[in-house]
Formats: structure tokens, C-alpha cells, sequence
């Protein structure tokens, strides 16, 4: 498929198939992202959006097709590029780190010897950034866990990455620490590419410039208009209702014969 | 078996400092001083990245080596170490492809290593391999060659970790993160492995294969509890290490017992006492 590209583009899925373990997960999978986009991605579990990141982050490796970012370059080459805030934040919980250590991983880079002064003043800053610097010293087991999330937003801050990849940040994060969040990736959002998985409806009316539909394969839409056929096809054939936090926005699938609400 | 016979049953007027000017209660020292730094290094990899089952494995096949060696009529230290490093190789290469059939696998290898190297054992003509020895430790029989090898793994271990500290940090914290920023976790993950097997035969010298590891896994169980770095419960589980196989050797020496079961002893009511007095401050706050 010949896609007109919008040059320059962040991110690029040519024809991408892949599957894990030989179970197919995604299928011919064709978007480019333009730069400074703030894209959300929504879809069923197990529909692909994971996997969808990993492509970008190198992780993962198409069977088919190709992923390119940055204009080109391979994800391998430049995923140091990147800033990922992955899912779980609560993977291995009993390890003797401290904040300012886990911060700090995000100034590695291949086999990089020694963290340099400017590194831990980065790390320092990011710290700052995320509100968690007086938490510097603390162990990760010490924090509760939207703290650890800034911890690990904090560390993809740190390497000044071109692109943000962050998978469901605020699965277990309060309103208020949502809403926090959100005006923050708005803010980066002004020199970077945001790149968020989430089901939080509030995210995509207030904050995206485009949504993407993962499941099996991916819509992807250039406004932040959610429809009811792009939320039937991302989700399945039965109507969803949403009900948003924060701003209140009802999105609502009618059924035939059902009455104006 | 508890020491070689004849020596001193006679006379336990011998003090300790009388005993250090004997060869083999020297070499026994240095070579407890090496292992601690050994476990303490190793140790903390094997118990932060969850690997203790596959150092067991390694430690149990390396048997075979033992044997295959014996039976071929080479030396049996290198026997098991060429062994290890083959088994420590096909063991990293399941745990980083099919995690969930690691365990099974491990378990095999453990089993079948030693049974190879039990068999090989019985082929061999003559007097055949030292099984109790490589059981129970014989650290009083440390050779020099023995100092020489663990003296040789010291170095490697203490050039490797803090240069490449970093990396083996986000590694064992975080693999999948570590690989985004370019490290390379399948090189690290046969490196790290390799020097864990390595570390293992080595150590088996001491304390024996049945409490190998314990050795590598108490020391830093403790560490972890109140270190706030990887590099602090290196040092700690070095230190802990250390008494435990000095105060474990003076202990055997006085009441004639075998000094690797000592070492494991001590270091099983210090963990014990430590699980009891967290308990207990956890229970008061």
C-alpha cells in the first residue's frame, strides 16, 4: 500500500503484520504519526496496543512490513530516542534502588560507563519536573504507586526524548494526579510527540489531536472526534457507553428505536 | 568425615593462632576471604534477579563434569567448570527465550548432570571421584591452584560489576526498559550467567554443592532487607559472607565439625534472627 506521507513524520507503520508466539496480533497495520502529535490509542485488551508500542520501541520486530521513526531511522537505532513509561509500574518491587538510580537509567546509553555531572543534574531536574525530587533517596518499595509512576515518567523524561510512549499511565492513579498529568504531557506536548494507551475518554476530547483504534488492526483517525462507528470498531459490536471523569461527556451508541438522550 | 584424621584430636591445647601457621589453615582463610567476596558479588546478582534455582542447577551438574572428568583423567576442577559453562549457557539461553519452561529445563539439567557424572564416577577404575568432598566442601584440602582460580574470578568480578555497573543495574531491575536504551541484555544475561556458573564451581570447594547455595543466597536475603543500592548489598553480603566463613571455621576448629555445615549454620541463625527482629518492629509499628 502506497501511503502519502506527511513529511516530516515521527513515527511510521508500512503494511506491519505481526504475531506473538504464532498467534497473529496485528494485521496490516498502515498510519504515520506527524510530528508533535498528541495520539491516544484505544481498543479492547489483548487487541494490540502493547504490542503496537513495542513495534515503535524496537521491541518487537514486524514479520512483515516495516516501522520507521524519526524519518527514517529503524527502531533499534533509535530507541534510546524515546521515553516509555510502561504499564506496570509495580515489576519488581523488593529491588534495593533508590529514586535517584531508577532516574538515572534513563541517561544510559549502550555500554556507558560512568553517569557524568550534567547526568545527575538532568536526573535532578526531571526529578523536579515530577514533583518527586525530595523523594531522591527513598527505595522504590517506599513509594505508593502513582509516586512510582512519576518516577518513571521522571526517567523518560531525563533522556530528552524526541517521542513519549507512556502505556495506560493512569490505570490506578487518582483524579486529581490524572488531571496533573495530563496538563503536564499537554506542555511537552509543544516540542514533542506524545504517544498515549489509555480508556480514559477524558484524555482523547481534551487533550489528543488523533486517535487511533487498535484492534487486529488500526484506525487511525487525525482529529480528536470520537464517533460511535469508531468506537463499534475498536471495540467490538456491542454499544459502549462512556462516562468520562472530570468533564462530564456521555458518549452514547443509540440502539433503533431508542429515545433522543 | 569432619577432618583429615590424626592431625590435632590429640591435642586441643592448639589455639587458633597456633593454627594459622599450619599451611592448610592458612590457605583455608584466604580462601574463605575470596569466596565471601565471590558471594558477595554473585550472590547478590543470583537473589536480585531471581536466578537461585539455576545457580542450584549449575552447581548439581557440574557433577557430571566431575565424573567426565575423572573417567577421562584430566582435572576435575576443569572438568566442572567446562561442564558448568555448557549447562550455565543452554540455561541462559532458555530463561531469556522460554521463561516458563525454565524451571522444567532446570531441573533436568540438574538431574542429569549428576547422574552422568555419578555414572562416569562408577566406570572410572579405581578409587573414583570424592563425592563427599564435593557434597560437604573441603575447604581444609584447598589447594593453591584453588587460591590462584578464585584470586583470578575476584578480579574479573571486581573489574566487571562497577565498570559496567549501570547496565547490569537496569538489567536486573528492569530488562525490557534496559533493551530501549541500548543495552545489550542477551550479551550481559550469558555474561552475568557465565560468571554466576563460574562462581558456583568455585565456591562448591567450601561449603560443597549441598549448601553452595545457601552460601550465595543468605548473605544477601539479609543485605536486601535494609541496603537501598545493588552496590550496597554487595558490600554487605560480602562482609556478612566474611563472618559468617571465619567465625564458621573457628566453630568447626574448636568443636570438630565439618566446617562448611558451621559456616551454613551461623549464617541460618543470623537470617532467622533478622526475619525475627524485622517481624517484631514491623509488629510495633
Amino acid at each position: 500500500m502506497d501511503l502519502q506521507v506527511a513529511s516530516p513524520y515521527d513515527i511510521l507503520f508500512d503494511d506491519v503484520w505481526f504475531s506473538y508466539n504464532n498467534s497473529p496480533v496485528l494485521r496490516s497495520v498502515s498510519f504515520s504519526v506527524p510530528q508533535r502529535e498528541f495520539l491516544v490509542i484505544i481498543g479492547p485488551n489483548g487487541g494490540g496496543k502493547t504490542t503496537l508500542l513495542k513495534l515503535i520501541l524496537g521491541l518487537y520486530v514486524p514479520q512483515r512490513g516495516s516501522v520507521r521513526l524519526l524519518g527514517g531511522l529503524e527502531p533499534t537505532q533509535c530507541s534510546y530516542l524515546l521515553g516509555y513509561i510502561p504499564q506496570n509500574a509495580n515489576i519488581n518491587l523488593d529491588f534495593p534502588v533508590r529514586v535517584s538510580d531508577v532516574v538515572l537509567m534513563g541517561r544510559l546509553r549502550g555500554l556507558k560507563c560512568f553517569y557524568t555531572k550534567e547526568d545527575r543534574r538532568m536526573a535532578q531536574e526531571a526529578l523536579e519536573m515530577m514533583g518527586m525530587n525530595e523523594y531522591a533517596h527513598a527505595r522504590m518499595s517506599e513509594l505508593s504507586q502513582g509516586q512510582r509512576q512519576r518516577v518513571l515518567i521522571a526517567r523518560a523524561l531525563v533522556s530528552k526524548p524526541k517521542i513519549l510512549l507512556l502505556d495506560e499511565p493512569t490505570a490506578s492513579v487518582d483524579v486529581e494526579a490524572q488531571r496533573i498529568l495530563y496538563d503536564k504531557l499537554e506542555e511537552l506536548n509543544k516540542g514533542i510527540t506524545i504517544v498515549l494507551v489509555s480508556h480514559d475518554m477524558t484524555v482523547i476530547t481534551s487533550y489528543a489531536t488523533a486517535v487511533a483504534c487498535v484492534n487486529g488492526t488500526v484506525y487511525y483517525h487525525d482529529s480528536n472526534e470520537i464517533t460511535a462507528e469508531m468506537l463499534q470498531m475498536a471495540y467490538g459490536s456491542c454499544p459502549v457507553e462512556l462516562v468520562a471523569h472530570g468533564i462530564p461527556h456521555r458518549v452514547l451508541a443509540k440502539h433503533d428505536g431508542d429515545h433522543d438522550a | 568425615m569432619a577432618y583429615p584424621t590424626g592431625c590435632w584430636q590429640n591435642t586441643t591445647v592448639i589455639t587458633m593462632l597456633e593454627a594459622l601457621q599450619y599451611d592448610f589453615m592458612r590457605y583455608a582463610v584466604i580462601a574463605a576471604v575470596l569466596a565471601s567476596v565471590i558471594c558477595g558479588i554473585t550472590g547478590t546478582i543470583v537473589v536480585s534477579k531471581r536466578l537461585v534455582s539455576m545457580a542450584g542447577g549449575v552447581a548439581h551438574s557440574a557433577y557430571g563434569g566431575i565424573g567426565m572428568a575423572l573417567f577421562f583423567g584430566f582435572s576435575p576442577q576443569l572438568g566442572a567448570l567446562g561442564f558448568a559453562l555448557v549447562s550455565s549457557c543452554f540455561m541462559a539461553w532458555i530463561t531469556l527465550r522460554a521463561k516458563s519452561r525454565a524451571d522444567t529445563i532446570i531441573s533436568i539439567i540438574w538431574a542429569v548432570g549428576m547422574a552422568i557424572g555419578v555414572i562416569f564416577s562408577d566406570l572410572t577404575p579405581g578409587y573414583g571421584a570424592d563425592l563427599m568432598s564435593y557434597l560437604f566442601g573441603s575447604i581444609l584440602m584447598v589447594t593453591k591452584g584453588d587460591i590462584i582460580s578464585m584470586g583470578l574470578l575476584c578480579l574479573i568480578l571486581s573489574a566487571f560489576v562497577p565498570t559496567f555497573y549501570g547496565q547490569l543495574l537496569a538489567y536486573s531491575y528492569d530488562e525490557e526498559y534496559a533493551r530501549t536504551r541500548g543495552i545489550p541484555v542477551t550479551f550481559l544475561h550469558f555474561a552475568v550467567i557465565v560468571l554466576i556458573s563460574f562462581s558456583v564451581v568455585l565456591i562448591i570447594r567450601i561449603v560443597g554443592l549441598i549448601l553452595v547455595i545457601a552460601l550465595l543466597s543468605i548473605p544477601p536475603y539479609i543485605a536486601e532487607r535494609f541496603c537501598r543500592s545493588l552496590a550496597g548489598m554487595m558490600i554487605t553480603s560480602t562482609l556478612l559472607s566474611l563472618i559468617f566463613s571465619v567465625s564458621g571455621l573457628m566453630v568447626a576448629y574448636k568443636f570438630n565439625l565439618t566446617s562448611g555445615a558451621a559456616i551454613i549454620v551461623i549464617a541460618a541463625i543470623c537470617y532467622f534472627a533478622t526475619e525475627v527482629a524485622s517481624r517484631r518492629r514491623r509488629g510495633q509499628q
